[in-house]
């Protein structure tokens, strides 16, 4: 059984090469994803992630089993339409999914987890929401398109009313706002300015169009990996997947040790990897000879062998990066090798961060 | 579907042969080649005056997607290679038939030639892919 976004026929319309990813049939690109990739970082892309999963969250318990169920702390949301990157891991200290948690108030959430990983997302939140007074909806009947680039902002502006405007008039990164219909979030998988907006799926392909006029370039899912991976963004199932701690995903900064009595799940198991300091860590590898770095490739160090999670060409930077998990003792500006078509290369360990707003990062 | 110009010869793995006469011929890769690969970020191409046998390993051309390797269509010495492609790889993509050429090989035997498929043949072993 293959699902088809609302927005199927302009993907068609504007030439897309589909493929099937976790069972919708989405775009790949839509003749070059490294024009598409360029025009995300020099002017304006739009990608259709209406796949991905909204769930609302809202009741009395809301704000108490978000604490419990993620392992940042949403009661450091205070401002309303604030949103905050987490993951939410098993008893084993896995990382079941990474997601953004999207605050109103104490008692109304927002989150948006993966498409890949939808059912057992929902699963999961409806078993450990049992015990609490919430009640938790997904909401299918939203469509959802990123419009992201330096000129992103710029463009949906010409599309908006003097309301919607004002709603996003001066919003800060890694906020959210309902606009009429539209529900505009400054968040984002590229590393660029931009705008994730959640509409009504009977609206999305008039918004979709209206963005094509403006001149913003349809992007597809080749395009959005070699961004995100740029941005040094995980992506799940690749960078991290429930056999993985958050602290060997690059993901501890998401974690909320304090207050101490935060009872969220997977504590124990993390607090006992990070007092041990024996899980491996992600992080950013360069090679700027000729070649790619594939993901799944064997990465040797003087401390023992890691893996590449993700590896791709950059198209910005005009070589090959990757994200690599290896033993914690190797650091940032070591030479490690990888083992690439029957050879040992040489490549350079950074901090897996690459390229923010159109300009290399390291 | 894609262009198959009938003046050429073809091989199953993909790659094309332009006859140049007096035994020297141009190959490249299809354009059905390349669109299955996407955006070309790297070819490497072989060395000036390397020896080449049909069937070996000869170049790799390197998409955002995958690296895959080239086979030789044919046997003879390289007498050229494109060099433009160190710098603008995408020309396999854009042009596969013309400016995306990869190199030219001085041919050991020009009866080789008949060895290889004609348009109609390429297109049904695409068919059959």
């Amino acid at each position: 059984m293959t699902n088809k976004t609302v927005l199927h026929a302009k993907h068609i319309e504007a030439g897309a090469k589909l493929v099937d990813f976790y069972g919708w049939e989405m775009p790949i690109n839509y003749g070059s994803q490294i024009e598409e990739h360029h025009a995300v970082r020099t002017d304006a892309g739009m990608f259709d992630v209406s796949h991905m999963t909204i769930v609302d969250v809202k009741g009395v318990d809301a704000q108490a089993f978000l604490r419990r169920l993620v392992i940042n702390d949403v009661a450091k949301l205070d401002v309303a339409g604030k949103a905050l990157y987490t993951g939410m891991c098993n008893h084993e200290g896995g990382v079941i999914d990474d997601l953004i948690v999207y605050f109103f108030t104490t008692t109304d959430y927002r989150l948006v987890v993966n498409s890949a990983t939808r059912e057992k997302d929902l699963a999961w939140i409806a078993e450990q929401s049992a015990e609490f007074d919430v009640t938790v909806t997904e909401r299918p009947e939203f469509a959802m398109i990123a419009v992201q680039g330096p000129q992103a902002k710029a463009k949906v502006a010409t599309l908006l009313n003097a309301e919607q405007l004002a709603a996003v008039d001066g919003m800060k990164p890694f906020f959210s706002a309902q606009a009429g219909d539209l529900f505009i979030a400054t968040t984002g998988y590229t590393g660029e300015d931009g705008y994730e907006i959640a509409l009504p799926a009977e609206q999305a392909a008039d918004l979709w169009q209206q963005l094509l006029d403006a001149g913003v370039q349809p992007c597809g899912l080749g395009a959005r990996d070699t961004l995100r991976l740029e941005a040094g963004m995980n992506l799940y199932g690749l960078d991290m997947d429930e056999s993985v701690s958050p602290l060997a995903a690059n993901m501890a900064w998401t974690i909320s040790w304090e207050p101490a009595d935060r009872n969220f799940i997977g504590r124990e198991v993390l607090t006992a990897q990070k007092a041990a300091g024996d899980q491996p860590k992600l992080v950013g590898l360069v090679f700027e000879e000729k070649g790619v770095l594939r993901t799944g490739l064997k990465v040797i160090t003087p401390f023992g062998e890691g893996i590449i999670t993700s590896g791709t060409f950059s198209p910005t930077l005009g070589h090959s990066i990757a994200m690599a998990r290896v033993p914690r003792s190797v650091s940032f500006g070591d030479t490690v090798e990888v083992e690439m078509r029957k050879k040992l290369v040489n490549v350079k360990v950074i901090k897996a961060s690459f390229v923010r707003n159109g300009k290399k990062v390291f | 579907m894609s262009n198959i110009p009938s003046e050429l010869k073809y091989a199953t793995s993909h790659e094309w042969v332009r006859n140049e006469g007096n035994g020297v011929v141009t190959v490249g890769i299809t354009e059905h080649a390349q669109g299955l690969l996407g955006d070309m970020v790297f070819v490497e191409l072989p060395d000036v005056d390397d020896e080449i046998s049909t069937g070996d390993d000869v170049a790799v051309a390197e998409s955002v997607k995958a690296a895959s390797d080239i086979y030789a269509p044919i046997s003879g010495k390289v007498i050229e290679v494109n060099e433009d492609l160190d710098d603008s790889p995408e020309l396999v993509n854009s042009d596969a038939f013309g400016a995306g050429w990869l190199f030219k090989v001085q041919l050991d035997d020009a009866a080789d030639l008949d060895a290889l498929l004609d348009a109609e043949g390429y297109a049904n072993s695409i068919d059959e892919d």
